[in-house]
């Protein structure tokens, strides 16, 4: 057993940071991570001009093979990045680029790969995800957004929810039935496309008043056969390798990481009643808690990406990964809140607001991630059914 | 420098760990741990004798010195199946007291008791904690006071494991009372037959062996002592380090016992016509289980592996200890819950296992207390 990266990898590591301390000074006025960069002008332009910055490095892709524009490195380098990336809430990474990369790695055919993943590492794409439906959520198998061959096309109709960041995006994948007659998660297809003529979003506005949901209606969009990834009914496969590796990610807790130092230093110079907050022994101990849970979750970070890099299935792992880290970061900005008090509560506007509101700004955030993507309760059904064998019904 | 990350167990540590495994499995079942739960020896001579054959004793022994020369995470390993075993013998002591012998024992001292110790010939137990109930230097007052012959020694120690099976204590006592605490430390081994030693056992919620030890004008020889004189609270503050990733180490292996036991039994276990394995709320309790001892887990291997490679480990330790100590605590309280009323029972396992996080939870530092360790070793 080893915990020590190889002197390449930390040299590596020392090169994301040297970027991304540099690309965090840019950052907009309050700006509190990537949730915040479809919202505004401002904060798109900024993601845009990082992304294009990573891509050119080659860093969007770095365990890809080399003929898909990758840089043939392992995905401990990915991890790295990614954990550097987030700790300095630098935007680095375009939305859902991980689960369609991952999708089109696994299941797409060589022209596939070709024609997607080189224009994806140069940060070419947007992707907006056409996953869940009004009536399938948690039970996304359940959707009825059909897809009928009509020539070299499909024809695709229904509707899309939670369609995060499709105002600024140009391309959309849709996961549609293909086929009614099959058991329900077999009768599937992951297509890929263009924006274009049959696709509407509408704004779907947050509790903060944010702009990152929509609604989407699907209204005969046509998408050629050519752009069906996987196998016609595979889809559900090609989503799951997807989902899988988006949930075992490092992110969530390099970010609330760092998210949880902001709190220390708080403590350590805010007085309450005549004594500074790190004195008291009730906050002590509540912020020790949370510097071992973050410990625990970037371990365990490792361990998953340790796993996929042997080849292993880490459907249950991964659950647990993302479920725990988000639960966490929630955690974090109740707690932050409680401690802050009545400042806790003051929102960017104030100059009052300490950290320009963020952590009230994360406490509402961060009650959407324990469902994005799969809810808590999902992922420990996935655990349950996949980790532990327990039976299904 | 210039590691490569690599997450797995050696070829070697997994034999280690099978072998480990089948051993306990076939001479220690859970008849035997009850029955030794009732022996106030908590000693069986002749499964003592096979450990030893296995090279128990001696795995953190150099070859040099007669034993196996293995590293921390490989006494990780193995204290993963005693755990897992609720092995009852003085195999943890023994392995605790080694490590001062190694880190400040003189060169006869090591040729002394280390080749005794693999042979497992030797028992030693730890005698540090008194009345306080602390683990910091100032609660150390039982005092070594030089004389022509030798050291006396007085005071009371408190939470000793395993002193009724001993051979040797290893005692931690105040030979100056004028310095810093940490500066008026100095260890000694004691023959366990000394004049003015007696041993009081006292019940604990494991029934693991502890006792009450009073030292009554105990007459040591000054080549007992291990180390420099004053000089014993760096060497006790490393072996504390080690005993409580030790100690997080067999809290993995009983937690992991519960876990796989209760999945077994959700799956068994039909109410309402279905396993209750198909609840929800069941399915749910476990992941968590498994899920937060998943997480705990490697807080511990991180820690064992900067002890394995004699890097600092103050923070990584008491992060271990405090987080599985209450992730194992949580397991078995939902472990009980899983089972039901059979798992409230003494002829229940999992009673053995509940018990025993308990237990666990105070010995080298509470949560509370590493808690405040880490707050402090983080700046606050």
């Amino acid at each position: 057993m080893d915990f020590e990266f190889t002197p390449e990898q930390e040299e590596k590591r020392e090169d994301f940071t040297a970027f991304c301390k540099e690309e965090a000074k840019r950052a907009p006025e309050g700006w509190i991570g990537g949730m915040a960069a479809e919202e505004t002008d401002e904060g798109w332009a900024y993601h845009r001009s990082v992304v294009e910055k990573v891509a050119a490095k080659g860093w969007l892709c770095l365990p890809w093979p080399k003929e898909y524009g990758g840089q043939g490195h392992g995905p401990i380098e990915q991890l790295i990045f990614s954990e550097v990336a987030a700790y300095y809430r630098v935007p680095a990474i375009p939305m859902h680029f991980m689960t369609v990369a991952a999708g089109i790695l696994m299941y797409g055919s060589e022209e596939q790969k070709k024609e997607w993943l080189p224009k994806m590492a140069r940060a070419e794409i947007n992707w907006a995800e056409g996953l869940s439906e009004p009536n399938a959520g948690s039970d996304l198998a359940a959707l009825t957004t059909t897809a009928i061959a009509d020539g070299d096309d499909y024809v695709i109709n229904g509707q899309k929810v939670w369609t995060s960041g499709a105002h600024r995006a140009d391309h959309i994948f849709i996961l549609a039935r293909t086929d009614p007659n099959l058991p329900r998660h077999k009768g599937l297809t992951f297509f890929v496309n263009r924006i274009g003529p049959g696709i509407e979003f509408r704004p779907l506005i947050f509790m903060n008043r944010s702009h990152l949901y929509n609604e989407t209606f699907i209204d005969d969009f046509r998408v050629s056969k050519r752009n069906i990834i996987g196998k016609l009914n595979q889809g559900w496969y090609v989503m799951m390798a997807g989902r899988n590796f988006a949930r075992a990610n490092i992110s969530l807790a390099a970010a609330g990481k760092r998210d949880l130092e902001d709190l220390i230093e708080y403590c350590k110079q805010t007085q309450e009643g005549g004594e500074f907050l790190a004195k008291k022994p009730l906050i002590r101990q509540r912020l020790a808690d949370f510097v071992i849970d973050y410990e625990a979750a970037l371990k365990f970070a490792y361990h998953v990406c340790w796993l996929q890099t042997k080849g292993k299935d880490v459907a249950a792992e991964a659950a647990a990964c993302g479920y725990y880290a988000n639960e966490l970061n929630l955690r974090l900005a109740n707690t932050a809140m409680e401690i802050m008090g009545l400042y806790g509560t003051l929102k960017g506007g104030s100059k009052w607001a300490p950290f320009c509101g963020k952590f009230q700004e994360l406490s509402q955030w961060s009650s959407g991630f324990t469902i994005a993507g799969g809810t808590t309760e999902i992922r420990k059904n996935v655990i349950a059914w996949t980790g532990l064998g327990l039976p299904r019904d | 420098m210039g590691g490569s990350m690599n997450l797995d167990f050696t070829e070697e540590q997994e034999i280690l760990r099978r072998t480990a495994r089948d051993f306990l499995a076939k001479e220690f079942p859970k008849t035997l741990v009850r029955e030794m739960e009732e022996d106030a020896s908590g000693f069986r001579a002749d499964i003592w004798k096979k450990m030893a054959e296995l090279g128990w004793m001696g795995l953190i022994v150099p070859e040099d010195y007669d034993g196996i020369g293995g590293g921390f995470i490989d006494l990780l390993v193995l204290l993963e199946e005693t755990g897992r075993a609720c092995l009852v013998a003085p195999f943890f002591s023994t392995t605790i007291c080694t490590f001062p012998l190694l880190d400040a024992g003189s060169e006869d001292q090591k040729k002394i008791f280390l080749p005794r110790i693999a042979a497992g010939e030797e028992i030693f137990a730890l005698a540090l904690t008194e009345p306080t109930a602390s683990y910091d230097a100032a609660g150390v007052t039982t005092k070594a006071t030089g004389e022509k012959k030798g050291y006396l020694i007085n005071g009371t120690k408190l939470f000793v494991h395993d002193a009724q099976a001993a051979h040797h204590l290893l005692c931690v006592a105040r030979t100056n009372f004028q310095s810093p605490p940490e500066e008026g430390i100095s260890l000694f081994f004691v023959d366990a037959g000394s004049q003015g030693l007696k041993v009081v056992s006292l019940p604990t919620i494991a029934d693991d062996k502890q006792n009450e030890v009073v030292f009554d004008n105990v007459l040591v020889p000054e080549g007992n002592m291990i180390g420099e004189l004053n000089g014993g609270w760096p060497v006790v503050r490393r072996l504390l380090e080690r005993a409580s990733v030790a100690k997080c180490a067999e809290m993995i292996g009983g937690a992991d016992w519960v876990v796989e036991n209760c999945i077994a039994y959700a799956k068994e276990r039909v109410q309402f016509g279905k396993p209750i394995g198909s609840f929800g709320i069941i399915q749910h309790y476990l992941a968590q289980m498994w899920t937060e001892l998943g997480h705990a887990r490697w807080l511990v291997y991180y820690a064992g592996w900067l002890l394995d490679r004699g890097l600092p480990c103050a923070r990584e330790a008491a992060t271990a200890k405090a987080r599985m100590s209450e992730v194992y605590r949580h397991c078995t309280r939902m472990g009980v819950q899983i089972l039901g009323g059979i798992g409230t029972t003494r002829e229940h396992d999992m009673g053995l296992y509940y018990r025993r996080a308990r237990q666990a939870l105070p010995l080298f530092g509470s949560p509370d207390s590493c808690r405040e360790k880490l707050a402090h070793e983080i700046g606050l």
